[in-house]
Protein backbone atom coordinates (compact mmCIF):
# COMPACT_ATOMS: atom_id res chain seq x y z
CA UNK A 1 0.00 0.00 0.00
CA UNK A 2 0.95 3.62 -0.30
CA UNK A 3 2.04 5.17 2.97
CA UNK A 4 -1.03 7.38 3.28
CA UNK A 5 -4.78 6.94 3.18
CA UNK A 6 -6.15 9.49 0.77
CA UNK A 7 -9.68 10.82 1.11
CA UNK A 8 -11.47 13.32 -1.09
CA UNK A 9 -14.63 15.27 -0.28
CA UNK A 10 -16.68 17.80 -2.20
CA UNK A 11 -18.02 20.50 0.11
CA UNK A 12 -21.42 21.79 -0.99
CA UNK A 13 -21.64 25.57 -0.97
CA UNK A 14 -25.28 26.22 -0.31
CA UNK A 15 -26.21 23.92 2.54
CA UNK A 16 -25.20 24.68 6.11
CA UNK A 17 -26.66 21.49 7.43
CA UNK A 18 -24.16 19.50 5.38
CA UNK A 19 -21.09 21.35 6.62
CA UNK A 20 -19.26 18.98 8.92
CA UNK A 21 -19.90 15.90 6.79
CA UNK A 22 -16.30 15.73 5.65
CA UNK A 23 -14.80 16.35 9.08
CA UNK A 24 -17.24 13.85 10.60
CA UNK A 25 -16.24 11.22 8.09
CA UNK A 26 -12.53 11.81 8.71
CA UNK A 27 -13.10 11.64 12.47
CA UNK A 28 -14.83 8.28 12.12
CA UNK A 29 -11.95 6.89 10.08
CA UNK A 30 -9.30 8.17 12.47
CA UNK A 31 -11.14 6.49 15.33
CA UNK A 32 -11.14 3.15 13.50
CA UNK A 33 -7.42 3.56 12.95
CA UNK A 34 -6.99 3.86 16.70
CA UNK A 35 -5.50 7.32 16.18
CA UNK A 36 -4.43 9.45 19.13
CA UNK A 37 -7.63 11.00 20.50
CA UNK A 38 -6.20 14.49 20.99
CA UNK A 39 -5.08 14.54 17.34
CA UNK A 40 -8.54 13.35 16.24
CA UNK A 41 -10.18 16.15 18.17
CA UNK A 42 -7.85 18.78 16.70
CA UNK A 43 -8.38 17.50 13.15
CA UNK A 44 -12.16 17.45 13.62
CA UNK A 45 -12.36 20.98 15.03
CA UNK A 46 -9.96 22.58 12.55
CA UNK A 47 -11.51 20.85 9.57
CA UNK A 48 -15.05 21.71 10.62
CA UNK A 49 -14.16 25.39 11.00
CA UNK A 50 -12.54 25.36 7.58
CA UNK A 51 -15.53 23.62 6.01
CA UNK A 52 -17.86 26.22 7.51
CA UNK A 53 -15.61 28.96 6.13
CA UNK A 54 -15.86 27.47 2.67
CA UNK A 55 -19.64 27.36 2.91
CA UNK A 56 -20.03 30.90 4.28
CA UNK A 57 -17.51 32.73 2.13
CA UNK A 58 -16.64 30.70 -0.93
CA UNK A 59 -19.71 28.77 -2.08
CA UNK A 60 -18.05 25.47 -1.23
CA UNK A 61 -15.08 23.68 -2.73
CA UNK A 62 -13.26 20.45 -2.08
CA UNK A 63 -11.17 18.88 0.58
CA UNK A 64 -8.27 16.41 0.28
CA UNK A 65 -7.11 14.54 3.33
CA UNK A 66 -4.01 12.39 3.66
CA UNK A 67 -3.72 10.29 6.77
CA UNK A 68 -0.20 9.20 7.74
CA UNK A 69 0.67 7.17 10.83
CA UNK A 70 2.13 10.26 12.51
CA UNK A 71 0.16 13.15 11.00
CA UNK A 72 -2.86 14.25 9.00
CA UNK A 73 -2.44 16.65 6.07
CA UNK A 74 -5.48 18.51 4.83
CA UNK A 75 -6.02 20.74 1.82
CA UNK A 76 -9.20 22.78 1.63
CA UNK A 77 -9.58 24.41 -1.73
CA UNK A 78 -12.19 26.83 -3.01
CA UNK A 79 -12.79 29.11 -5.97
CA UNK A 80 -14.25 31.87 -3.84
CA UNK A 81 -13.47 35.60 -3.65
CA UNK A 82 -10.13 35.17 -1.84
CA UNK A 83 -9.09 36.81 1.45
CA UNK A 84 -8.10 40.49 0.95
CA UNK A 85 -6.16 40.85 4.21
CA UNK A 86 -4.96 37.56 5.70
CA UNK A 87 -3.45 39.17 8.81
CA UNK A 88 -6.74 40.84 9.61
CA UNK A 89 -8.66 37.62 8.99
CA UNK A 90 -6.39 35.90 11.49
CA UNK A 91 -7.41 38.30 14.28
CA UNK A 92 -9.84 36.91 16.82
CA UNK A 93 -13.28 38.41 16.43
CA UNK A 94 -12.73 39.75 12.92
CA UNK A 95 -15.46 38.54 10.61
CA UNK A 96 -17.01 39.46 7.28
CA UNK A 97 -19.83 36.94 7.67
CA UNK A 98 -23.31 38.29 6.87
CA UNK A 99 -25.98 38.64 9.57
CA UNK A 100 -28.00 35.60 8.53
CA UNK A 101 -24.91 33.48 9.11
CA UNK A 102 -24.19 35.08 12.49
CA UNK A 103 -27.74 34.39 13.57
CA UNK A 104 -26.98 30.71 13.22
CA UNK A 105 -24.11 31.05 15.67
CA UNK A 106 -21.37 31.12 13.05
CA UNK A 107 -19.21 34.01 11.89
CA UNK A 108 -17.91 34.95 15.34
CA UNK A 109 -14.51 35.65 13.84
CA UNK A 110 -12.95 32.63 15.50
CA UNK A 111 -12.66 30.43 12.40
CA UNK A 112 -9.10 31.02 11.24
CA UNK A 113 -7.69 31.75 14.73
CA UNK A 114 -9.19 28.47 15.95
CA UNK A 115 -7.83 26.57 12.98
CA UNK A 116 -4.39 27.92 13.76
CA UNK A 117 -4.76 27.06 17.43
CA UNK A 118 -5.65 23.44 16.78
CA UNK A 119 -3.19 22.65 13.98
CA UNK A 120 0.59 22.28 14.00
CA UNK A 121 1.06 23.88 10.63
CA UNK A 122 -1.17 26.17 8.63
CA UNK A 123 -0.60 27.89 5.29
CA UNK A 124 -2.99 30.10 3.35
CA UNK A 125 -2.59 30.65 -0.40
CA UNK A 126 -5.16 33.15 -1.52
CA UNK A 127 -5.72 35.19 -4.68
CA UNK A 128 -8.45 37.79 -4.99
CA UNK A 129 -11.12 36.66 -7.42
CA UNK A 130 -9.48 33.26 -7.90
CA UNK A 131 -9.81 31.40 -4.64
CA UNK A 132 -8.13 30.12 -1.51
CA UNK A 133 -6.09 27.04 -0.68
CA UNK A 134 -5.73 26.28 2.99
CA UNK A 135 -3.08 23.72 3.95
CA UNK A 136 -3.24 22.20 7.41
CA UNK A 137 -1.14 19.65 9.25
CA UNK A 138 -1.98 18.03 12.57
CA UNK A 139 0.81 15.98 14.13
CA UNK A 140 0.29 13.16 16.57
CA UNK A 141 1.89 14.30 19.80
CA UNK A 142 2.22 11.21 21.94
CA UNK B 1 -10.12 -9.46 25.79
CA UNK B 2 -12.19 -9.33 28.96
CA UNK B 3 -15.60 -10.96 28.98
CA UNK B 4 -18.61 -8.71 28.99
CA UNK B 5 -21.81 -9.31 30.84
CA UNK B 6 -24.97 -8.24 29.06
CA UNK B 7 -28.53 -8.15 30.21
CA UNK B 8 -29.78 -8.08 26.62
CA UNK B 9 -30.08 -11.62 25.28
CA UNK B 10 -31.33 -13.32 22.15
CA UNK B 11 -33.92 -16.05 22.17
CA UNK B 12 -32.53 -17.96 19.22
CA UNK B 13 -35.72 -19.90 18.40
CA UNK B 14 -37.73 -16.72 17.96
CA UNK B 15 -35.13 -14.93 15.79
CA UNK B 16 -35.92 -15.20 12.09
CA UNK B 17 -32.87 -13.24 10.93
CA UNK B 18 -34.73 -10.13 9.76
CA UNK B 19 -32.74 -6.90 9.75
CA UNK B 20 -34.77 -4.78 12.18
CA UNK B 21 -32.35 -4.94 15.11
CA UNK B 22 -29.32 -4.92 12.81
CA UNK B 23 -30.32 -1.60 11.31
CA UNK B 24 -31.28 0.07 14.57
CA UNK B 25 -28.34 -0.84 16.80
CA UNK B 26 -26.59 2.48 17.56
CA UNK B 27 -23.15 0.91 18.03
CA UNK B 28 -23.39 -1.52 15.09
CA UNK B 29 -23.12 -4.37 17.58
CA UNK B 30 -25.34 -6.85 15.76
CA UNK B 31 -24.54 -9.18 12.87
CA UNK B 32 -26.72 -11.82 11.28
CA UNK B 33 -25.08 -15.14 10.53
CA UNK B 34 -26.85 -18.25 9.31
CA UNK B 35 -30.21 -16.58 9.71
CA UNK B 36 -29.77 -15.61 13.35
CA UNK B 37 -28.77 -12.35 15.04
CA UNK B 38 -25.55 -12.30 17.03
CA UNK B 39 -24.59 -9.57 19.49
CA UNK B 40 -20.96 -8.44 19.39
CA UNK B 41 -20.54 -8.42 23.10
CA UNK B 42 -17.78 -5.82 23.35
CA UNK B 43 -19.78 -3.24 21.37
CA UNK B 44 -23.16 -3.69 23.08
CA UNK B 45 -24.10 -0.92 25.52
CA UNK B 46 -27.36 -2.58 26.66
CA UNK B 47 -29.46 0.36 25.50
CA UNK B 48 -32.33 -1.98 24.66
CA UNK B 49 -33.08 -0.57 21.18
CA UNK B 50 -33.07 -4.11 19.74
CA UNK B 51 -35.62 -5.25 22.33
CA UNK B 52 -37.78 -2.29 21.39
CA UNK B 53 -37.70 -2.89 17.63
CA UNK B 54 -37.75 -6.70 17.38
CA UNK B 55 -41.16 -7.62 15.90
CA UNK B 56 -40.69 -11.27 16.92
CA UNK B 57 -39.82 -10.55 20.57
CA UNK B 58 -36.62 -12.50 20.15
CA UNK B 59 -34.60 -10.08 22.27
CA UNK B 60 -35.17 -9.99 25.96
CA UNK B 61 -33.62 -8.39 28.99
CA UNK B 62 -32.32 -10.58 31.71
CA UNK B 63 -33.38 -9.29 35.12
CA UNK B 64 -34.00 -10.64 38.62
CA UNK B 65 -37.45 -11.73 39.80
CA UNK B 66 -39.32 -11.80 43.08
CA UNK B 67 -38.09 -15.32 43.81
CA UNK B 68 -34.56 -13.93 44.16
CA UNK B 69 -35.44 -11.92 47.24
CA UNK B 70 -36.13 -15.15 49.16
CA UNK B 71 -32.39 -15.74 49.40
CA UNK B 72 -32.14 -12.89 51.90
CA UNK B 73 -33.45 -12.45 55.43
CA UNK B 74 -34.35 -8.81 54.92
CA UNK B 75 -35.09 -7.04 51.65
CA UNK B 76 -35.09 -3.41 50.60
CA UNK B 77 -36.71 -2.32 47.35
CA UNK B 78 -35.21 0.75 45.72
CA UNK B 79 -37.79 1.83 43.14
CA UNK B 80 -36.89 4.07 40.18
CA UNK B 81 -39.06 7.20 40.04
CA UNK B 82 -40.19 6.10 36.56
CA UNK B 83 -42.23 3.40 38.34
CA UNK B 84 -44.65 6.07 39.59
CA UNK B 85 -45.68 6.96 36.05
CA UNK B 86 -46.94 3.44 35.28
CA UNK B 87 -50.30 3.64 37.07
CA UNK B 88 -53.56 5.22 35.99
CA UNK B 89 -55.20 7.68 38.41
CA UNK B 90 -52.41 7.44 40.96
CA UNK B 91 -52.38 10.48 43.21
CA UNK B 92 -50.16 9.26 46.01
CA UNK B 93 -46.72 7.67 45.63
CA UNK B 94 -47.21 5.97 49.02
CA UNK B 95 -49.69 3.54 47.44
CA UNK B 96 -46.92 2.23 45.15
CA UNK B 97 -44.39 2.06 47.97
CA UNK B 98 -46.79 0.28 50.35
CA UNK B 99 -47.65 -2.07 47.46
CA UNK B 100 -43.97 -3.00 47.15
CA UNK B 101 -43.99 -3.95 50.83
CA UNK B 102 -47.10 -6.03 50.27
CA UNK B 103 -45.36 -8.13 47.61
CA UNK B 104 -42.49 -9.07 49.88
CA UNK B 105 -40.11 -6.23 50.61
CA UNK B 106 -39.40 -5.30 54.21
CA UNK B 107 -38.38 -1.78 53.47
CA UNK B 108 -38.41 0.83 50.73
CA UNK B 109 -35.79 3.42 49.84
CA UNK B 110 -36.72 5.58 46.87
CA UNK B 111 -34.01 6.15 44.28
CA UNK B 112 -35.38 9.69 43.93
CA UNK B 113 -34.05 10.43 47.44
CA UNK B 114 -30.51 9.67 46.27
CA UNK B 115 -31.20 11.65 43.08
CA UNK B 116 -31.86 14.76 45.17
CA UNK B 117 -28.52 14.33 46.90
CA UNK B 118 -26.78 13.92 43.52
CA UNK B 119 -28.49 17.08 42.24
CA UNK B 120 -27.25 19.03 45.25
CA UNK B 121 -23.74 17.57 44.96
CA UNK B 122 -23.61 18.38 41.23
CA UNK B 123 -24.64 21.98 41.89
CA UNK B 124 -21.99 22.27 44.58
CA UNK B 125 -19.18 20.79 42.47
CA UNK B 126 -20.05 22.96 39.47
CA UNK B 127 -20.24 26.08 41.64
CA UNK B 128 -16.84 25.30 43.14
CA UNK B 129 -15.48 24.84 39.61
CA UNK B 130 -14.19 21.39 40.42
CA UNK B 131 -15.38 19.73 37.23
CA UNK B 132 -14.39 19.80 33.58
CA UNK B 133 -17.08 21.61 31.64
CA UNK B 134 -19.44 20.89 30.14
CA UNK B 135 -20.25 18.33 32.81
CA UNK B 136 -21.96 15.22 31.44
CA UNK B 137 -24.40 13.34 33.66
CA UNK B 138 -23.35 9.86 34.76
CA UNK B 139 -26.88 8.68 35.50
CA UNK B 140 -27.68 6.75 32.30
CA UNK B 141 -25.42 3.68 32.19
CA UNK B 142 -25.96 3.14 28.46
CA UNK B 143 -24.64 6.65 27.80
CA UNK B 144 -21.65 6.14 30.12
CA UNK B 145 -20.77 2.90 28.29
CA UNK B 146 -21.19 4.61 24.95
CA UNK B 147 -18.76 7.37 25.98
CA UNK B 148 -16.34 4.74 27.29
CA UNK B 149 -16.16 2.95 23.94
CA UNK B 150 -16.66 5.78 21.42
CA UNK B 151 -15.77 9.17 22.90
CA UNK B 152 -12.27 9.15 24.40
CA UNK B 153 -12.08 12.93 24.74
CA UNK B 154 -15.28 13.09 26.78
CA UNK B 155 -14.46 10.50 29.45
CA UNK B 156 -13.16 13.27 31.71
CA UNK B 157 -16.36 15.27 31.33
CA UNK B 158 -18.51 12.56 32.87
CA UNK B 159 -19.30 13.63 36.42
CA UNK B 160 -17.62 11.20 38.83
CA UNK B 161 -20.65 11.06 41.11
CA UNK B 162 -22.43 7.75 41.68
CA UNK B 163 -25.66 7.25 39.78
CA UNK B 164 -28.72 7.61 42.02
CA UNK B 165 -29.33 3.82 42.05
CA UNK B 166 -25.87 3.06 43.37
CA UNK B 167 -26.07 5.78 46.00
CA UNK B 168 -29.57 4.69 47.02
CA UNK B 169 -28.40 1.06 47.33
CA UNK B 170 -25.41 2.10 49.39
CA UNK B 171 -27.41 4.23 51.82
CA UNK B 172 -30.31 1.77 52.00
CA UNK B 173 -27.96 -1.11 52.81
CA UNK B 174 -26.19 0.88 55.50
CA UNK B 175 -29.47 1.93 57.11
CA UNK B 176 -30.85 -1.62 56.97
CA UNK B 177 -27.75 -3.00 58.69
CA UNK B 178 -28.05 -0.40 61.44
CA UNK B 179 -31.77 -1.03 61.89
CA UNK B 180 -31.76 -4.83 61.86
CA UNK B 181 -28.33 -5.74 63.17
CA UNK B 182 -28.10 -8.30 60.35
CA UNK B 183 -24.92 -9.05 58.44
CA UNK B 184 -24.49 -7.28 55.07
CA UNK B 185 -24.87 -10.58 53.17
CA UNK B 186 -28.23 -11.23 54.85
CA UNK B 187 -29.70 -8.06 53.38
CA UNK B 188 -30.98 -7.96 49.82
CA UNK B 189 -31.21 -4.61 48.01
CA UNK B 190 -33.17 -4.76 44.75
CA UNK B 191 -33.60 -2.02 42.21
CA UNK B 192 -36.99 -1.83 40.52
CA UNK B 193 -35.70 -1.04 37.05
CA UNK B 194 -37.08 0.58 33.90
CA UNK B 195 -34.19 -0.64 31.72
CA UNK B 196 -31.67 -3.39 30.95
CA UNK B 197 -28.64 -1.06 31.02
CA UNK B 198 -29.10 -0.68 34.76
CA UNK B 199 -29.21 -4.44 35.17
CA UNK B 200 -25.80 -4.57 33.48
CA UNK B 201 -24.49 -1.66 35.54
CA UNK B 202 -25.32 -3.51 38.75
CA UNK B 203 -23.58 -6.64 37.51
CA UNK B 204 -20.47 -4.93 36.15
CA UNK B 205 -20.40 -1.35 37.43
CA UNK B 206 -18.34 1.41 35.83
CA UNK B 207 -18.25 3.50 38.97
CA UNK B 208 -17.51 1.08 41.81
CA UNK B 209 -15.73 -2.24 42.33
CA UNK B 210 -18.89 -3.97 43.47
CA UNK B 211 -22.44 -2.66 43.41
CA UNK B 212 -24.31 -2.31 46.69
CA UNK B 213 -27.35 -3.61 44.81
CA UNK B 214 -28.03 -7.36 44.71
CA UNK B 215 -30.09 -7.24 41.57
CA UNK B 216 -32.56 -5.37 39.43
CA UNK B 217 -36.12 -6.45 38.82
CA UNK B 218 -37.76 -5.14 35.65
CA UNK B 219 -40.85 -3.00 36.27
CA UNK B 220 -42.78 -5.05 33.69
CA UNK B 221 -41.87 -8.21 35.54
CA UNK B 222 -43.55 -7.30 38.83
CA UNK B 223 -46.25 -5.07 37.38
CA UNK B 224 -49.17 -7.55 37.54
CA UNK B 225 -48.44 -8.58 41.13
CA UNK B 226 -47.76 -5.03 42.23
CA UNK B 227 -50.98 -3.58 40.80
CA UNK B 228 -52.99 -6.36 42.42
CA UNK B 229 -51.34 -5.69 45.77
CA UNK B 230 -51.94 -1.95 45.40
CA UNK B 231 -55.65 -2.57 44.84
CA UNK B 232 -55.93 -4.64 48.01
CA UNK B 233 -54.15 -2.36 50.48
CA UNK B 234 -55.97 -1.85 53.79
CA UNK B 235 -53.89 1.07 54.89
CA UNK B 236 -51.33 3.16 53.07
CA UNK B 237 -48.09 3.80 54.93
CA UNK B 238 -46.38 7.14 54.75
CA UNK B 239 -43.08 6.10 53.16
CA UNK B 240 -42.37 8.71 50.46
CA UNK B 241 -39.47 11.00 51.24
CA UNK B 242 -38.70 12.80 47.99
CA UNK B 243 -39.52 16.14 46.51
CA UNK B 244 -40.19 17.22 42.96
CA UNK B 245 -36.52 17.32 42.00
CA UNK B 246 -36.00 13.65 42.84
CA UNK B 247 -39.12 12.40 41.12
CA UNK B 248 -38.39 14.61 38.12
CA UNK B 249 -35.34 12.49 37.31
CA UNK B 250 -37.75 9.95 35.79
CA UNK B 251 -38.11 12.02 32.65
CA UNK B 252 -35.70 13.73 30.28
CA UNK B 253 -34.86 17.20 31.54
CA UNK B 254 -35.63 16.29 35.15
CA UNK B 255 -32.05 15.98 36.23
CA UNK B 256 -31.22 19.25 34.47
CA UNK B 257 -34.10 21.02 36.19
CA UNK B 258 -32.47 19.93 39.44
CA UNK B 259 -29.48 22.09 38.50
CA UNK B 260 -31.66 25.15 39.22
CA UNK B 261 -29.95 27.11 36.43
CA UNK B 262 -30.36 27.78 32.73
CA UNK B 263 -27.06 26.69 31.24
CA UNK B 264 -27.98 23.12 30.63
CA UNK B 265 -28.92 20.87 27.75
CA UNK B 266 -31.02 17.72 27.94
CA UNK B 267 -31.29 15.26 25.05
CA UNK B 268 -33.02 11.92 24.93
CA UNK B 269 -33.15 9.01 22.51
CA UNK B 270 -29.89 7.26 21.70
CA UNK B 271 -29.46 8.76 18.22
CA UNK B 272 -29.96 12.29 19.54
CA UNK B 273 -27.56 11.62 22.39
CA UNK B 274 -24.91 10.42 19.92
CA UNK B 275 -25.31 13.60 17.87
CA UNK B 276 -24.84 15.71 21.00
CA UNK B 277 -21.75 13.73 22.00
CA UNK B 278 -20.25 14.22 18.53
CA UNK B 279 -20.86 17.96 18.77
CA UNK B 280 -19.46 18.13 22.29
CA UNK B 281 -16.35 16.33 21.12
CA UNK B 282 -15.91 18.83 18.29
CA UNK B 283 -16.50 21.70 20.72
CA UNK B 284 -19.49 22.99 18.74
CA UNK B 285 -21.62 23.19 21.84
CA UNK B 286 -20.60 26.14 23.96
CA UNK B 287 -22.16 28.09 26.82
CA UNK B 288 -23.53 24.98 28.47
CA UNK B 289 -22.43 23.87 31.93
CA UNK B 290 -24.36 20.66 32.21
CA UNK B 291 -25.42 18.01 29.71
CA UNK B 292 -28.05 15.41 30.55
CA UNK B 293 -28.29 12.53 28.12
CA UNK B 294 -30.77 9.67 28.28
CA UNK B 295 -30.53 6.70 25.92
CA UNK B 296 -34.30 6.25 25.92
CA UNK B 297 -36.78 8.65 24.33
CA UNK B 298 -38.51 10.57 27.09
CA UNK B 299 -35.84 9.57 29.61
CA UNK B 300 -36.11 6.64 32.06
CA UNK B 301 -39.90 6.45 31.57
CA UNK B 302 -39.01 5.30 28.03
CA UNK B 303 -37.02 2.28 29.24
CA UNK B 304 -37.88 -1.04 27.62
CA UNK B 305 -38.79 -2.65 30.94
CA UNK B 306 -41.59 -0.17 31.60
CA UNK B 307 -45.20 -0.91 30.69
CA UNK B 308 -46.69 2.51 29.95
CA UNK B 309 -46.15 4.79 26.96
CA UNK B 310 -43.30 7.11 28.03
CA UNK B 311 -45.20 10.31 27.28
CA UNK B 312 -48.26 9.18 29.20
CA UNK B 313 -45.98 8.27 32.11
CA UNK B 314 -44.35 11.69 31.84
CA UNK B 315 -47.72 13.45 32.05
CA UNK B 316 -48.63 11.44 35.14
CA UNK B 317 -45.35 12.22 36.83
CA UNK B 318 -45.88 15.93 36.20
CA UNK B 319 -49.17 15.64 38.02
CA UNK B 320 -47.67 13.70 40.94
CA UNK B 321 -44.91 16.28 41.39
CA UNK B 322 -47.31 19.20 41.54
CA UNK B 323 -47.81 19.48 45.29
CA UNK B 324 -44.42 18.20 46.42
CA UNK B 325 -41.75 20.31 48.08
CA UNK B 326 -38.73 21.12 45.87
CA UNK B 327 -36.37 18.73 47.60
CA UNK B 328 -36.63 16.65 50.77
CA UNK B 329 -33.06 15.32 50.92
CA UNK B 330 -29.98 17.39 51.66
CA UNK B 331 -26.27 16.79 51.96
CA UNK B 332 -24.62 16.46 55.34
CA UNK B 333 -20.95 17.08 55.98
CA UNK B 334 -18.88 14.24 54.61
CA UNK B 335 -21.65 12.87 52.37
CA UNK B 336 -19.93 14.05 49.22
CA UNK B 337 -16.87 11.82 49.71
CA UNK B 338 -19.18 8.82 49.90
CA UNK B 339 -20.77 9.76 46.61
CA UNK B 340 -17.70 9.86 44.39
CA UNK B 341 -16.75 7.14 41.89
CA UNK B 342 -14.25 4.59 43.17
CA UNK B 343 -12.70 4.13 39.74
CA UNK B 344 -11.76 6.39 36.85
CA UNK B 345 -13.69 6.21 33.60
CA UNK B 346 -11.08 5.08 31.09
CA UNK B 347 -11.55 4.92 27.36
CA UNK B 348 -11.68 1.38 26.00
CA UNK B 349 -9.68 1.89 22.79
CA UNK B 350 -9.88 -1.70 21.57
CA UNK B 351 -13.55 -1.77 20.71
CA UNK B 352 -13.69 0.14 17.45
CA UNK B 353 -10.14 0.24 16.17
CA UNK B 354 -9.14 -2.07 13.36
CA UNK B 355 -5.80 -3.06 14.88
CA UNK B 356 -3.54 -1.92 17.71
CA UNK B 357 -0.78 -1.51 15.13
CA UNK B 358 -1.39 1.73 13.22
CA UNK B 359 0.43 0.47 10.09
CA UNK B 360 -1.71 -2.64 9.99
CA UNK B 361 -4.84 -0.59 10.72
CA UNK B 362 -4.00 1.71 7.79
CA UNK B 363 -3.48 -1.21 5.49
CA UNK B 364 -6.83 -2.64 6.55
CA UNK B 365 -8.56 0.70 6.06
CA UNK B 366 -7.05 1.07 2.60
CA UNK B 367 -8.54 -2.31 1.66
CA UNK B 368 -11.82 -1.36 3.32
CA UNK B 369 -12.12 1.82 1.24
CA UNK B 370 -11.55 -0.17 -1.97
CA UNK B 371 -14.03 -2.91 -1.01
CA UNK B 372 -16.57 -0.32 0.06
CA UNK B 373 -16.29 1.57 -3.24
CA UNK B 374 -17.12 -1.66 -5.03
CA UNK B 375 -20.20 -2.51 -2.93
CA UNK B 376 -23.62 -1.22 -4.08
CA UNK B 377 -23.97 1.25 -1.17
CA UNK B 378 -27.57 0.27 -0.44
CA UNK B 379 -26.91 -0.46 3.24
CA UNK B 380 -29.66 -3.07 2.97
CA UNK B 381 -28.32 -5.37 5.67
CA UNK B 382 -29.01 -8.53 3.67
CA UNK B 383 -25.39 -9.64 4.03
CA UNK B 384 -25.75 -9.65 7.81
CA UNK B 385 -23.75 -6.46 8.44
CA UNK B 386 -25.63 -3.21 9.14
CA UNK B 387 -24.10 -1.13 6.32
CA UNK B 388 -21.89 -1.65 3.27
CA UNK B 389 -19.07 0.03 5.17
CA UNK B 390 -19.53 -2.26 8.16
CA UNK B 391 -19.47 -5.18 5.73
CA UNK B 392 -16.19 -3.96 4.23
CA UNK B 393 -14.82 -3.83 7.77
CA UNK B 394 -16.05 -7.36 8.47
CA UNK B 395 -14.39 -8.57 5.25
CA UNK B 396 -10.98 -7.13 6.15
CA UNK B 397 -11.33 -8.63 9.60
CA UNK B 398 -11.96 -12.01 7.98
CA UNK B 399 -15.50 -12.23 9.34
CA UNK B 400 -17.38 -11.93 6.07
CA UNK B 401 -16.81 -12.47 2.36
CA UNK B 402 -17.76 -10.36 -0.61
CA UNK B 403 -20.31 -12.88 -1.91
CA UNK B 404 -22.30 -12.47 1.31
CA UNK B 405 -23.58 -9.39 -0.54
CA UNK B 406 -26.59 -10.66 -2.48
CA UNK B 407 -26.12 -7.95 -5.08
CA UNK B 408 -22.50 -8.95 -5.71
CA UNK B 409 -23.56 -12.58 -5.82
CA UNK B 410 -26.26 -11.77 -8.34
CA UNK B 411 -23.68 -10.01 -10.53
CA UNK B 412 -21.43 -13.04 -10.42
CA UNK B 413 -24.25 -15.45 -11.24
CA UNK B 414 -25.29 -13.19 -14.12
CA UNK B 415 -21.78 -13.18 -15.50
CA UNK B 416 -21.57 -17.00 -15.30
CA UNK B 417 -24.95 -17.20 -17.01
CA UNK B 418 -23.81 -14.84 -19.77
CA UNK B 419 -20.63 -16.85 -20.34
CA UNK B 420 -22.57 -20.09 -20.52
CA UNK B 421 -25.07 -18.58 -22.92
CA UNK B 422 -22.26 -17.50 -25.24
CA UNK B 423 -20.69 -20.95 -25.28
CA UNK B 424 -23.93 -22.68 -26.19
Amino acid sequence: MSNAIHLHYDVSGDDFTRAGEASGSVKKRLKSLGYNSDAIRRVAIAMYEAEINMVIHANGGYCDVDIYPDRVEILLSDSGPGIPDVDKAMQEGFSTAPDNVRNLGFGAGMGLPNIKKYTDHMKIDTTIGVGTNLYLTVNVNE
Amino acid sequence: MSTYFHSVELEVDKCCGCTNCLKRCPTEAIRIHNGKAHILSERCIDCGECIRVCPHHAKKAHSSNLEDIKKFKYNVAIPAPSLYGQFNNLDNVNIVLTGLKAIGFNEIFEVSRAAELISEATRKLIKENKLKKPVISSACPAIVRLIKIRFPELCDNVIPLLAPIELAAKVARKEAIERTGLKPEEIGVFFISPCPAKVTEIHTPNSVEKSACNGAIGISRIYPELTKAMDRLDNVENLARSGLIGIGWATSGGESAGMLGEKYLAADGIENAIRILEELEDEHIRDVDFVELNACSGGCVGGVLTVENPYVAQARIQKLRKYLPVSMNHLNDGDLDEMMWEKELNFDADIFRLSDDIFKAMEMMDRMEKICADLPGLDCGSCGSPTCRAMAEDIVKGKAKETDCIHKLKEQIQSVYDQLKNTI
